[in-house]
Formats: C-alpha cells, sequence, structure tokens
C-alpha cells in the first residue's frame, strides 16, 4: 500500500492539505456561509435565529426604515448608510495621514548605514509588538482633558499669556482617526522600507550623473520604485481600520459608531444576529471590492512583510 | 557481477507534459546496453534526454514506456534508496546542516553499519579523494573543488556496484577540470566499478570515456568508443557535433561495399569516399564529410584520388596548429595542420591567394546520408 | 557623496515620527507609578515604604512596595494571573497545531498538484484578505447556532453543555494563524534545492528518513519563524479571542478591555509597562539568536 500512495504524487499532496482544509473548511468556509444564510433571517424574541428568506436586514442596511415621522409608511433613514459613510471615509483619512507619516520615517532607515537599520527597525518594532488594546489605552490617556497633550499645550499656552481651557479631545472622532494612525503606522513603515531598501544605491548615483536633483531623483526614481510597499501597506492598512471597532470603542465612546461598532453590537447588546450578520457580510463585500479594484491598479506588491 | 551488463535500458521512452499542455518525449525508444567496469558517457547538448536517462537508473523518474535493468533485474517503480547505484550531482547536493564526515557517512548510517565501520570506510573513502583532515569542516567553508571529491567521495563510500556522475565537473575552472578528468579515470580504473557519466563537453567525452553514447532529441545517434565515434561518425549530427568537419553535398554516382564515387557540383568533379550510412544507392543525394586534419597540402603533382587545386583564403595561427581556409571553385573548406616546424619565419605560412593542392585519402573521405 | 546622507527634512521627520510613536508609551510607563489611584493626573511618585499602605484620599501616600506599589497591588491579581494564564496556554496550542498542518499544507501546495488545490490555495487567501470583525462573528454564529442545537438535541446540562471558552478560542485561534504559517513555510520553500532530497534517497533514506535527517532540518528556520508568527498573532489577539471566548478563559488582552470600561488604576499601566517589557525583552533575544545564527552560517 506504501508503494501505491508513492507512486500517486496526487494523493501525497492531498493527504498533506487535508487537515488544513478541513480545519479551514469547518471554522472559515461554513461560519461565512452560515453567516449569509444568517443575515437572511429575522430575529427570534431571545435574540436567536429563525430561519428563514427575507431581504429585511438588507433593505434596513440601505436605508428602508418603517419608523418613521409624519406617520409616513416608509422612508429613508441614512443611519446605516452614514455608518458605511463614515467608516470608509475613515479608512481612507487613515491611510492617507499613515502613508504621510510612514515614508519620511521609512526613507530614513532604508538610506541608513546598513548596521544602524537593524536599530532602526527594532526601534518600529517594539511598539508594533506591544499589544493593540494597550497602545489605545494609551492615547486614552493622553487625550484627557488632564491628559498630557492638554497639559503641555497649557503650558505652552501660557508661556505665550494666551487664555487655554482644556481641548476635549477625547470622544470625538479626530480622537478616533489618531487611534487608528497610531495604530497601523507600523505596518505601512514596514513595507514601503523593505521595497524602498530593495533599491540598488547605484541608481541614486546615476540619476545624480544624468543631472537631476534631490527633488528630481526622489519624484522620478525612489517614488515610483517604492509603490509596490505602499500598495502593500496600504492593504494592510485599509482592510483592518474597516472592521475595527475596539479605536472607535474606547477613544470615540457613545460618540463614534463605526460598522465595526455597529456589528459588535448587533451581538452583543441588540442581540440580532442576523441584522449583524447582514452588516457582516456587506464590510466583508465592500472590503474585497476594494482590494481587487486597488490591486487590479496598482499590482499586488508583494512586499507583505513577515515581521 | 554475475550479469555481463551493468545497466541496460530496453527501449526507454520517457514523456513530459510541458507548461503549455503537450506531450514531449525527452527520451525517445532509447535502448544502452552499459558494460561492467567500463567508463560510459553519454554525450549531448542540453535537452538531448542524457540527464533524464540518468535518472531514470537512478530512479528519480520512472519510464513512460521500456525497462531499466541494473544487474539484469528489472526496475520498474524502484525507487532510489533501494537501487544499488549511487549518484554525483551537478549541483553536489551536499547537505549544508551537516559537516563533510557527516554527509560521508549519512549513506552508512542509512545502511545501518555500526560506527567503527562507518569511521573506517569514512576515513578510507577521504583517503581516495585526498580529503583526509577536512572531516569536521562544513561544505560552505570548502572550496568548489573540494565540495567536488565530497560529493565523489560520499557517493563511492557506499561501493556502489554503478556510479552515476550529472556533470560533475561543470562548476570548475578549466585547469581544475582537466586535473579532474584524470582523477576520475584513474579512479575509476582503480576500482573497476561501472561509472556512466553524463556531459555535454565532447572533449570530456572523448578523453576518459571506454565508450560514448552521443545523443540529441531524446535518442541515441551513435553508440561506440571514442575512436569509432571521432573517425566514423555514424551520421551527419554526429560528424558535425564531434569536432570539425567539412561537408560537401553530392549525388552518387556509384557504388560498392568499401567505396563510393559522389559527384560534388560544388566542386565540379567527383570525389571517391567510403560509405559510413547503411543503405545507400547509387542517384542518391549524400553529403561528403571531411575532417580538416585530413586534408593534406601536398606538392604538385603527386598523383592520388581526391586531388584537387584550390586557393587559399585566410590563415589562422593557434599555436599548436595553423588552420588554413581554402575555397575551390567557390566552395569553403578548412583544412588544419600541425605545426611541425616553427612558424617564427612569416614565409613558412600559406599566403592570402596561394594556389596550392589538397590531397585526400578516400577512407577519410566518409559518404554519410543527408538526413 | 555619501551614500547615506539625508535631507535636514527627512531626519526632522523622522524623528517626529519616533516621537510620535513612542510617547504613548512614555506616559503610560510613567503613570504606572503614580501616586494617585484615580490615575487622572499625574501627582508624583509614592515617595515612602511603609509596613502597610497609607491612603489620603485617592492619593497614596507609602506602601511597602513604595514607587512600585501598583506592581505588587499586579502581583496579587488573581484574574490577571489566570488571564495570563489562558492566554499563554491558548498561545501555545495553537502554535503547535498550525505550526505542524501549516507545514504539511505549504508542502502540499509548493510541491504538489492535486484536485482540492485551488480550493485550499483560497481558503487560506481569505483570513488575510477579510476583517477580522468577519471571521470572529462568523465563527461565533457556527458556535451559538451548533451548541444550541447540540444541547438541545442531545440534553445536555451542567459540565457536558457545549460553551464558549477556551477550546472554542484555540480552535479559532488555529483557523486564523494557519495561512499565515503557511504562507512563511512556503516562501522559504521556495528557494528548496529538491536535489538534497534526491541525494539522500540516493543514499539509502526512504522518504521518512528523507524529511527527517535532510528536509526538516533544512527548513526549520523558515518553521520556526511560521512558529513566532503564529505564537504572536495569538498572545495579540483581541478580535477573534473577543467573539468567542467565555466565562474562565479571558485573556490578557480581554481583561484590560475590560477593566478600561470600568475602573482604571495605575494597575493597569503597572500591567501595560510589564508585558511591553517582556515584549522587550523577547524580541531583544530573538534578535541576538538570529544574529548569532546568521553569524554561525556565514
Amino acid at each position: 500500500m506504501l508503494q501505491r500512495l508513492r507512486e500517486n504524487k496526487s494523493a501525497q499532496g492531498m493527504l498533506l492539505a487535508l487537515p488544513t482544509t478541513v480545519w479551514l473548511f469547518v471554522l472559515l468556509i461554513i461560519p461565512l456561509i452560515l453567516t449569509l444564510v444568517v443575515s437572511f433571517g429575522r430575529r427570534s424574541p431571545d435574540g436567536n435565529v429563525i430561519y428563514s428568506f427575507t431581504l429585511d436586514n438588507y433593505v434596513r442596511l440601505f436605508g428602508y426604515s418603517t419608523d418613521c415621522p409624519d406617520g409616513q409608511a416608509s422612508c429613508f433613514d441614512p443611519l446605516y448608510m452614514n455608518i458605511l459613510g463614515r467608516s470608509l471615509s475613515l479608512a481612507f483619512n487613515t491611510t492617507l495621514f499613515v502613508i504621510t507619516l510612514a515614508y519620511p520615517l521609512a526613507y530614513f532607515i532604508a538610506r541608513a548605514h546598513p548596521k544602524q537599520r537593524n536599530m532602526y527597525l527594532f526601534m518600529v518594532l517594539i511598539p508594533l509588538w506591544t499589544n493593540f488594546v494597550i497602545r489605545v489605552y494609551a492615547w486614552m490617556m493622553l487625550l484627557r482633558k488632564e491628559g498630557a497633550i492638554n497639559i503641555i499645550l497649557g503650558w505652552m499656552m501660557n508661556l505665550l499669556h494666551i487664555p487655554f481651557t482644556p481641548l476635549e479631545m477625547l470622544y470625538t472622532p479626530g480622537a478616533v482617526l489618531v487611534g487608528m494612525v497610531y495604530e497601523f503606522l507600523p505596518f505601512m513603515i514596514l513595507p514601503i522600507y523593505t521595497s524602498l531598501e530593495k533599491i540598488d544605491t547605484s541608481l541614486y548615483e546615476a540619476a545624480a550623473d544624468l543631472g537631476a536633483n534631490s527633488v528630481k531623483t526622489f519624484l522620478r526614481v525612489t517614488l515610483p520604485l517604492s509603490m509596490p510597499g505602499v500598495v502593500a501597506g496600504t492593504i494592510l492598512v485599509f482592510i483592518p481600520v474597516m472592521g475595527t471597532f475596539i479605536v472607535s470603542d474606547i477613544l470615540g465612546g457613545r460618540q463614534v459608531i463605526l460598522v465595526g461598532n455597529l456589528i459588535q453590537r448587533q451581538f452583543l447588546d441588540a442581540r440580532d444576529p442576523t441584522f449583524g450578520s447582514a452588516a457582516s457580510l456587506i464590510l466583508m463585500v465592500m472590503t474585497l471590492i476594494v482590494t481587487y479594484f486597488y490591486t487590479r491598479k496598482f499590482g499586488f506588491g508583494e512586499e507583505i512583510v513577515v515581521a | 557481477m554475475t550479469n555481463e551488463f551493468a545497466v541496460e535500458m530496453r527501449d526507454v521512452v520517457k514523456k513530459f507534459i510541458t507548461p503549455e499542455g503537450s506531450e514531449m518525449a525527452a527520451v525517445d525508444h532509447v535502448t544502452m546496453r552499459i558494460k561492467n567496469g567500463e567508463f560510459f558517457s553519454m554525450l549531448g547538448s542540453s535537452g538531448c534526454g542524457k540527464t533524464t536517462s540518468l535518472r531514470m537508473i537512478a530512479g528519480f523518474e520512472w519510464p513512460t514506456e521500456g525497462e531499466v535493468y541494473i544487474e539484469g533485474k528489472a526496475m520498474g517503480h524502484t525507487p532510489p534508496f533501494q537501487r544499488k547505484v549511487n549518484t554525483v550531482f551537478q549541483s553536489y547536493a551536499l547537505f549544508q546542516h551537516l559537516t563533510v564526515y557527516q554527509n560521508l557517512a549519512f549513506g552508512l548510517e542509512m545502511e545501518g553499519a555500526k560506527e567503527e565501520e562507518i569511521k573506517n570506510r569514512v576515513g578510507h573513502a577521504l583517503e581516495m579523494v585526498q580529503l583526509t583532515g577536512m572531516d569536521r569542516r562544513k561544505p560552505k567553508q570548502l572550496s568548489g573543488g573540494q565540495q567536488q571529491r565530497v560529493a565523489l567521495a560520499r557517493a563511492l563510500v557506499k561501493t556502489p556496484d554503478v556510479l552515476l556522475l550529472d556533470e560533475p565537473l561543470g562548476a570548475l575552472d578549466l585547469k581544475l577540470r582537466k586535473e579532474m578528468q584524470l582523477e576520475l579515470k584513474a579512479l575509476q580504473q582503480q576500482l573497476g566499478i561501472t561509472f556512466i557519466y553524463v556531459t555535454h563537453d565532447q572533449e570530456e567525452a572523448l578523453t576518459m570515456s571506454d565508450r560514448i553514447a552521443v545523443m540529441s532529441k531524446g535518442k541515441v545517434q551513435q553508440m561506440g568508443t571514442p575512436v569509432e565515434v571521432y573517425e566514423r561518425p555514424a551520421n551527419k549530427f554526429v560528424a558535425d557535433f564531434i569536432g570539425e568537419s567539412n561537408f560537401l553535398e553530392g549525388k552518387v554516382k556509384s557504388i560498392s561495399k568499401e567505396e563510393a564515387s559522389v559527384f560534388v557540383p560544388g566542386l565540379n568533379t567527383e570525389v571517391i569516399g567510403m560509405p559510413i550510412s547503411e543503405g545507400i544507392v547509387k542517384g542518391e543525394d549524400v553529403v561528403v564529410c571531411i575532417r580538416p586534419e585530413k586534408i593534406r597540402i601536398a606538392e604538385k603533382n603527386a598523383v592520388n584520388q581526391n586531388m584537387f587545386h584550390a586557393r587559399v583564403t585566410n590563415t589562422v595561427y593557434i599555436g599548436a596548429d595553423t588552420h588554413i581556409y581554402v575555397d575551390l571553385h567557390g566552395t569553403k573548406l578548412k583544412v588544419l595542420e600541425q605545426n611541425r616546424i616553427s612558424r617564427l619565419d612569416p614565409k613558412s605560412f600559406y599566403s592570402v591567394g596561394q594556389e596550392v593542392w589538397l590531397m585526400l585519402m578516400p577512407e577519410n573521405t566518409l559518404v554519410l546520408k543527408k538526413d | 557623496m555619501n551614500p547615506f546622507r539625508r535631507s535636514p527634512f527627512v531626519i526632522t521627520a523622522a524623528v517626529l515620527v519616533y516621537i510620535f510613536l513612542y510617547a504613548p508609551i512614555v506616559g503610560l510607563i510613567l503613570y504606572s507609578f503614580n501616586a494617585s489611584r484615580a490615575n487622572v493626573t499625574f501627582e508624583g511618585f509614592i515617595p515612602a515604604f511603609s509596613d502597610k499602605v497609607v491612603m489620603d484620599g485617592s492619593l497614596v501616600l507609602s506602601s511597602p512596595c513604595g514607587p512600585f506599589h501598583w506592581y505588587c497591588d499586579l502581583a496579587k491579581n488573581n484574574d490577571v494571573a489566570e488571564a495570563a494564564g489562558n492566554t499563554l496556554t491558548i498561545a501555545f496550542i495553537a502554535t503547535i497545531i498550525s505550526t505542524v498542518i501549516g507545514t504539511m499544507s505549504a508542502l502540499a501546495l509548493q510541491r504538489y498538484n492535486f484536485k482540492m488545490k485551488p480550493f485550499s490555495q483560497l481558503a487560506l487567501y481569505i483570513p488575510i484578505v477579510i476583517p477580522e470583525i468577519v471571521m470572529g462573528i462568523g465563527v461565533l454564529t457556527l458556535f451559538s447556532q451548533f451548541f444550541g442545537w447540540a444541547n438541545e438535541t442531545f440534553n445536555l446540562t451542567g459540565d457536558a453543555r457545549l460553551s464558549l471558552g477556551i477550546a472554542t478560542v484555540t480552535m479559532s485561534h488555529i483557523a486564523f494563524m494557519v495561512p499565515f504559517v503557511t504562507l512563511v513555510v512556503q516562501a522559504r520553500l521556495q528557494g528548496f534545492d529538491k536535489s538534497y532530497e534526491e541525494a539522500a534517497m540516493d543514499l539509502g533514506a526512504n522518504e521518512w528518513m528523507t524529511f527527517r535527517r535532510v528536509t526538516f532540518p533544512m527548513i526549520l528556520p523558515g518553521i520556526m519563524s511560521g512558529a513566532l508568527l503564529a505564537f504572536t498573532l495569538s498572545l495579540d489577539d483581541f478580535v477573534i479571542t473577543f467573539f468567542t471566548n467565555g466565562p474562565g478563559s479571558t485573556t490578557l488582552p480581554i481583561y484590560v478591555y475590560g477593566l478600561l470600561r470600568r475602573i482604571i488604576t495605575p494597575q493597569v499601566n503597572a500591567l501595560s509597562t510589564v508585558w511591553i517589557l517582556v515584549v522587550f525583552f523577547a524580541v531583544l533575544l530573538l534578535q541576538i539568536l538570529q544574529n548569532r545564527d546568521s553569524k554561525q552560517h556565514s
């Protein structure tokens, strides 16, 4: 029998891949299918699922509401669309800010002396390896009315003799943005660094030899060659931002609600798994659409760095 | 060694599926009988099937059709670790994470040998390749030549009946390669085991082998001793691949078993030659093959068959030889003359435009089929 | 021209970004020594050592551990110990299983063609491109529906009742980690020269011996990288754990999250600081080991 197996290469491959495939089928594929099925269901009084086929949840997500003012039968409630829109714009803004901050640092490290590079990278990795929740908490402390930022600002304003009332930074959309940027910054630094580091330094010399100054060299040589890193980093940032709920939960309080929070609340507080499943599916579809179009345009940026 | 033949391939075919999806025969109906104790080479350029054939003997590939026999036993789908042959790989494939000693010991451990025995045999093998004392080193710390010897020793330590060598000297520089060629040949004769050697370097094959199989496009073009293959190439491919040849096209005017008379339009005369290919008939279009060193530039008026009047177009001095390019009625030929005399005097060279007489012996004028 | 020269603009920007990265962490560590229990403003370090904790309102005047009062407090916290224990247990088990099956699937994908291959590749690809929360609620739905049905049908009660806990968390972690392990090991396999394995078989080793003595040692660094990545992912995971844990299976990230929504004493900061330090030294150790490993091989 062993000889039969030896001869059948295809069977060998299948056996090796079987455990993983089965595991993922049960714990990934089936849950996704189940989510789809549940999203067409109705909520039972005790928060469970009544399996049926109704588009109510999706319709509600897209704005159809029966809870209308002036006794109208149905009207458009943009609540959920707003949440979706807010999440998209937050993801977009976060990515922009992250690129702005990450690029100079990545460039700095990439052009440093090889012996120093590891140290600089190490310094980027430490915050990354610190737990997500802790990092969010750290910002919570800084942004409070009595937090360090206000203290420093107050001290600076006092020096300039300008009256100062502490800023209400916590529980605002701005706080959520700062939190997101902070969380995902290292995920952009590393891919950009990797693609910058791959650039042969003799290219810079060649550009200089041909008469380009630093700005031109950057725009025409460095930037295009570092694009794969930017693309990879964008995917590593955009997708998680769309789904994160902790940051908006802790730094945004009840004020800022993103798709992630919506889903979380449906499953825990409101106990409507059908609606939550529908929202989750919409989130997944949106993410996949964005990823698809983005990679079509910009390529897949194989610099997905494994720390 | 009960069998006369160490290894046999009987009508072996090996087909692969190309990336485009079509079927391709890397080995196309190959039959070879390799004798015990001989140094046998498979010679050809890349893609000719020599490496695939070797791999089928080793057991890394299984024939699509036909059968491989080792010591008279059909191998079928027997895996490599059950075959009494060992391979020296082109890339050496030394285990990087093991020392030289551990590399050599590996095969013996697989046999279940005891530590004492392993130590003995490994020491002996290292001596054989002149690497005593290197047993603690790791492959990365060795030079290319040393790594090659370790690969050799690792295969030989198992005292196989047949040793397979897949272009083992390819990565070495010229001088080292030539040294190793002589060493390998000496080793083979000393050990008396069968060597099956794959190479694309014809000089290497001619130097070392007892017999050569010249291969092209998955088929054996000719199998014979170095002298046979060089002096009596079986077809145009072998005549062209091995050494250099002048080729002249012509039509057979008359033919017997020992002699053929071919009219060569390019020379506007008849040429007497030796029919090599089988089944040549009168009136057939054939190719006449003449090696450069076989053409003699003669004194005027010497009488012989195959005497031609030509004009020198160029001479190239190569040190031990001189290449003389001549033109006869628009047909170009190359002649090779050994520099038996010193060439310091420029007048010793034939001058461009000089008229000379070329002489050809019929038994060196080969008549081959025009395939 | 100095190839390592960078414009002052870049250098300043880099410094500012580093400050941005570390300021919150520095603040966090500082506040772990806060004398004020309310932890709203920093009221200075706890000045004195004494046998018992002496407080004035919400200010700690003196403590047996002095400035490290909150760390001592942390050490006495059983919930933290339990959460830490759970986190490590789950991480270890999940890492071992996901590394084994992940390596197997990497070998399968890299070297074989089989009918199921496109499906396996797709399945491995999905967790990387979908948001974690989608996977989280998916698994939650699966468990809750399945457990609900099973408990009803088989009349399970008490201890036999299926519910969320360490098992569900571990299983979900594995599903999430396997694609990453596979990716890392596959990358390592790509450069792997098959002639090593052929040489081993040529010398008499069968398939298992070849794998054990030649292939495995050679891909081990890749496997270790994969395992390390998996371990980190599990240790740090919040989202999936959030949806699949139950009473008794709290992990550290969940525990901290819970604290943040209730009372926040400097103990949280102490916990965070300890965590940061552990990570710091672990990464440092890793870098040293890696350096030593690469030096040996050059």
